[in-house]
């Protein structure tokens, strides 16, 4: 863990007392136990992380954590070591005895640990074998993150150690009913959404990449405009930042309302919208139609771009989404991503020529 | 909800002789491709899948194939760049 990290594993931040002044030496005694609260610091810091600030260092120490006073009869329950996993995990654990064996994922979630396998079999069979969980509990069972599976050959793990996997539901809020249910998971647990509030949450993080990115193509338009003709000015940067917020923001919201089912061809479609009608917006504010023989190379050049902008986004965030295959994505960018170059670098020729003939 | 992807592209594959029935495919799969009928499972929502693998790993007769992967284009436009397969290194919680 690096030095810069904003919750070491024994700060009180994370509500992790080490369970240090116990007396009783039973096995997994001194396993640190979980507080099923979280505080202020812990709310403060899931804000950050879903900005996109201090990201890398959101992790906590792999191993055996005790959650209430289990005994060797208790669930153990198997996540990983991303703070917001266990955070989000562990305030639905109230008034439950288990075990928590936490994996090390390098600070990265269930879903995508298990995608490149840090999530995986190998790590799960070293963690039981590292807490003894062997002579910790009486039966024979591991609960896990259904959304592991990816990473996990359960059978593996029954052949090397005994412990015969379970998935659990896919939403930690589901776990106290999978538990009280005898370990069944509904249908409606096992099923992945993508609500609404999904997407709003994962948008910040790609719009923060994109402003970062956005700086230097604003760097290289005062360049440009040293030895322009006609300027770039605000209402240039306005509309651009309009086409990112249609592709990385809007696109996402609106995901199942807008028609198709290719992500960049929702974003494009969206951002066309949006450039011609901001366009005449425009037009009218200023009193001077952009769609005129002296300014139709500006138009031209903005519906050819800023529509491409979207729908690059709107591409991207196929990883953000739940629902997309890795072979349709594929399938989706070998035919987009040529127009999408293709169209913005021909809008921003048109723009160029704009610019330096006036 | 309407959210579905791109049709009849996913590599998934079931051989019905070696399946036993166990179910376990219908456990892991996030998106409930599978049903089950007359002792063995069926892929029923196949443009569903989102091809993560969790069924073919996790299938102790080995009765499942898919050609599994993360659906990311940025992920994809990193290995195009670096010439490998297809891999996620972002470290945010937005990849994948
Ligand atoms: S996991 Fe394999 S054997 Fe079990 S039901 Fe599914 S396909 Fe059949
Ligand atoms: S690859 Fe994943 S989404 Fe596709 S059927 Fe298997 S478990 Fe379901």
């Amino acid at each position: 863990m690096s030095e810069e990290s904003c919750c070491p594993p024994q700060s009180t931040c994370c509500s992790l007392d080490a369970a240090g002044g116990s007396t009783l030496r039973a096995p997994g005694a001194e396993a640190p136990a979980v507080s099923t609260s979280l505080t202020f610091a812990d709310r403060f810091g899931a804000c950050r992380v879903r900005l996109g600030i201090g990201r890398n260092n959101y992790k906590l120490e792999p191993g055996l954590y005790r959650v209430g006073s289990p005994n060797d009869d208790s669930p153990v329950l198997v996540s990983a070591n991303y703070k917001l996993t266990f955070d989000t995990l562990r305030k639905n654990l109230q008034g439950l005895d288990c075990w928590l064996l936490i994996l090390d994922t390098k600070g990265i979630n269930v879903w995508c640990a298990a995608g490149k396998g840090t999530f995986g079999t190998a790590e799960l069979l070293l963690r039981i074998e590292q807490a003894g969980l062997a002579r910790l509990v009486s039966h024979r069972q591991l609960v896990l993150p259904q959304l592991g599976a990816p990473g996990v050959d359960s059978n593996e793990v029954a052949r090397q150690s005994g412990f015969r996997v379970v998935y659990g539901p896919v939403r930690a809020s589901d776990i106290k009913q999978f538990i009280a249910s005898g370990f069944k998971a509904s249908p409606e647990m096992r099923r992945v959404k993508f609500t609404l509030r999904d997407r709003l949450v994962l948008t910040p993080i790609e719009l923060g990449s994109v402003l970062k990115i956005s700086l230097i193509a604003f760097g290289v338009l005062f360049l440009i405009n040293l030895f322009a003709a006609r300027p770039f000015g605000l209402f240039d940067i306005a509309l651009y930042l309009g086409a990112v917020l249609t592709g990385a923001v809007l696109t996402p919201l609106l995901l199942p309302l807008i028609p198709g089912r290719a992500f960049a061809w929702k974003g494009w479609l969206l951002g066309l919208i949006y450039t011609a009608g901001a366009l005449w917006i425009i037009g009218w504010l200023t009193q001077e139609s952009w769609f005129t023989p002296e300014s139709w190379l500006l138009a031209a050049g903005y519906l050819l771009l800023l529509p491409a902008c979207s729908s690059y986004l709107a591409m991207n965030f196929t990883g953000a989404s739940t629902y997309t295959s890795p072979s349709g994505v594929l399938k989706e960018m070998r035919l987009a991503l040529p127009l999408i170059i293709g169209s913005a670098a021909v809008g921003a020729v048109l723009l160029l020529i704009k610019t330096f003939k006036g | 909800m309407a959210l579905t992807y791109l049709k009849n592209v996913s590599t998934l594959a079931l051989d019905t002789d070696k399946c036993s029935g166990c179910a376990r495919c219908g456990e892991v799969c996030p998106h409930a491709v599978y049903t089950f009928a007359s002792k063995k499972a069926h892929i029923t929502h196949r443009d569903r899948c989102i091809e993560c693998g969790a069924c073919a790993l996790n299938c102790p007769d080995n009765a499942i194939t898919v050609n599994a992967g993360v659906g990311c284009a940025a992920a994809v436009i990193t290995g195009w760049i670096k010439g490998t397969e297809p891999s996620c290194d972002c470290t945010d919680d937005s990849c994948c």
